[in-house]
């Protein structure tokens, strides 16, 4: 029985991974877990310099789901680098570095310096709805999707994943952008737009008044959306969106994933990845599946 | 070190009207947690899906238990408040960095559902220990009796002044003249502030137990974050990991 996937020339031991900002760097969920089960840890968005984020409170909770207006808090890469590669490099696991930026320039930044840096792949964020700048902004229009992956793609040593965002009316338009720039593979969705209002105190519950919504209640839209990509675009893709268990994950390999990231699910379920990965071992042996690439993409 | 297990309900009772007193049995929880710490409570119905964070009141880890007294606040408080002894819940914990009692002269001092996770702090408190708690009306006070066991000195306050002091805690304190080498503190955030205030102008330590929403419980959503001073600036403090008891002179209210 094989579970190994190949994206862009690195091999994962299965399709398994952590989504960004879900999961820190790991060290949190070492507790409960092994981390050399893992496919790959995509970690927190990575700045060129320490963000703060947004103001408390940043989580909501809403039918089956949550919204975050979180706004990539993260200590900079400087900081990632010293302290969060070698850390992960004591597991048998890929390195992916979600990498985040208000500008053009922040985002090549953060490139330049993890040029050399001992990780296995980038993913660049260019879909986070809660920050002013960056982020959406950019991720929602494919001209701009085209001109920030090209220049990060220049600077960039390692494969370069580009995780969209769905709060747009066509994703295979900044899909097809993404590849357009260089993009080496795509991720996505990122969170969907939302909102919550305390009807006893008359103020949104976010301090921002607008999260990213996630958890198994977007997970139709995901998966919709990673089928149409893969449809679309002839790179590989790697989908999340309400990922729980094996039933989802399978999903969305059906649906043309190479690999699937799990992220709210993380809270919900701090072992919610290994227990995917058994689940995904348990569908296979018990309906015959040799290799987990036979099932890639069985939807027309 | 953090587990998740499978809780059986040993006893739930009603404190007050809206305050449940709930013991469940998590053996290798209970040897680990620590007074001041909280654990994560998931509400495991399909919908509601993030755990709730609840205060700590007692450790009974002869036994392998804890006890959790809590409000019924939302849908999920609401969710554990219909559990009964035998039933199951999951629970994530032991979280947070917990009080650790010192030596000295400790004031206690709690509001309304902040005063729970004070019982076990002043359980393992060893000096001369003052208890201040405050509460919206009499029919809210709760464990008042059980501080008083513990021999501590117990004052209450009360908003409209049903039982005890008429008004805040902070107010009793200045009207009793309180004072004493540390603060252990837990409540609403403005009372935290304006005691935080009175412990700076008096010389004391000052703790303070702070809550917050939160997603993961364990410092990777990075959800729950305080303004804490850091140098000239300042920084945001995660309340599940660095937290929740913050030195009440660091936090920027």
């Amino acid at each position: 029985m094989n579970t190994e996937v190949n994206i862009c020339g690195v091999t994962l031991k299965n399709p398994v991974m952590t989504a960004s900002g879900t999961f820190g760097s790991g060290r949190e969920y070492s507790e409960f877990i092994d981390l050399n089960r893992l496919g790959a840890v995509v970690v927190k968005g990575v700045a060129d310099k320490p963000w703060q984020g947004n103001p408390a409170p940043r989580i909501a909770e809403v039918y089956g789901g949550m919204l975050n207006s979180v706004g990539l808090q993260n200590p900079g890469a400087d900081w990632f680098i010293e302290n969060d590669i070698p850390f992960l490099r004591q597991f048998d696991t890929k390195i992916i570095v979600n990498v985040c930026g208000h500008s053009v320039d922040e985002y090549v930044n953060v490139v330049k310096k993890l040029r050399g840096a001992d990780v296995d792949m980038l993913e660049l964020n260019i879909s986070c709805p809660n920050v002013s700048e960056g982020g959406m902004a950019f991720g929602t229009d494919p001209v701009m999707v085209e001109k920030v992956v090209s220049a990060v793609k220049r600077e960039a040593d390692k494969p370069l994943i580009v995780k969209l965002s769905p709060n747009v009316t066509d994703i295979t338009l900044t899909a097809k952008a993404a590849k357009e720039g260089g993009a080496d593979a795509l991720s996505l969705i990122n969170t969907l737009t939302g909102m919550k209002i305390d009807i006893y105190r008359r103020q949104p519950v976010l301090s921002r008044k607008i999260g990213g919504m996630s958890g198994p209640a977007v997970k139709p839209i995901a998966l919709r959306m990673v089928y149409e990509v893969c449809r679309a675009v002839d790179l590989p893709v790697i989908g999340m969106g309400g990922i729980s268990n094996a039933e989802d994950a399978l999903e969305f390999i059906m649906a043309g994933a190479v690999g699937v990231s799990i992220g709210t699910a993380n809270f919900v379920n701090p072992s919610a990845t290994v227990d995917t990965i058994d689940g995904i071992e348990e569908y296979m042996r018990k309906y015959n599946v040799e290799d987990i690439n036979d099932i890639r993409g069985i939807i027309e | 070190m953090k587990t998740v297990e499978n809780a059986a309900v040993v006893s739930m009772l009603n404190l007050t009207d809206d305050v449940r007193d709930m013991t469940i049995h998590c053996p290798v929880i209970a040897s680990e947690a620590k007074a001041g710490q909280f654990v994560e409570l998931y509400p495991d119905n399909g919908v509601n899906l993030l755990a709730r964070p609840i205060s700590i009141c007692a450790i009974d880890a002869e036994n392998g238990n804890i006890r959790l007294v809590f409000r019924i606040v939302g849908k999920g408080t609401e969710i554990f408040s219909r559990l009964s002894a035998g039933d199951k819940i999951r629970v994530l914990g032991p979280c947070g960095n917990g009080f650790s009692p010192g030596e000295g002269r400790a004031v206690l001092v709690g509001g309304g559902i902040g005063v729970p996770p004070l019982l076990e702090t002043c359980r393992q408190l060893k000096g001369e220990k003052t208890v201040v708690l405050g509460f919206r009306d009499k029919s809210d006070v709760i464990l008042c009796d059980e501080f008083e066991a513990l021999g501590a000195k117990v004052y209450i306050a009360t908003d409209n002044g049903s039982l005890g002091f008429k008004g805040n805690v902070v107010e009793l304190m200045k009207s009793e003249n309180i004072t004493g080498d540390m603060i252990y503190s837990c409540g609403p955030k403005i009372m935290l502030k304006f005691l935080s205030d009175y412990a700076k102008e008096r010389g004391i330590a000052c703790l303070v137990s702070l809550e917050e929403r939160m997603a993961c419980g364990i410092g990777a959503c990075v959800g729950c974050v305080v303004k804490i001073k850091d140098g000239d600036g300042w920084t945001h403090k995660k309340v599940c990991k660095d937290g929740p008891v913050f030195d009440g002179r660091e936090v920027i209210w």
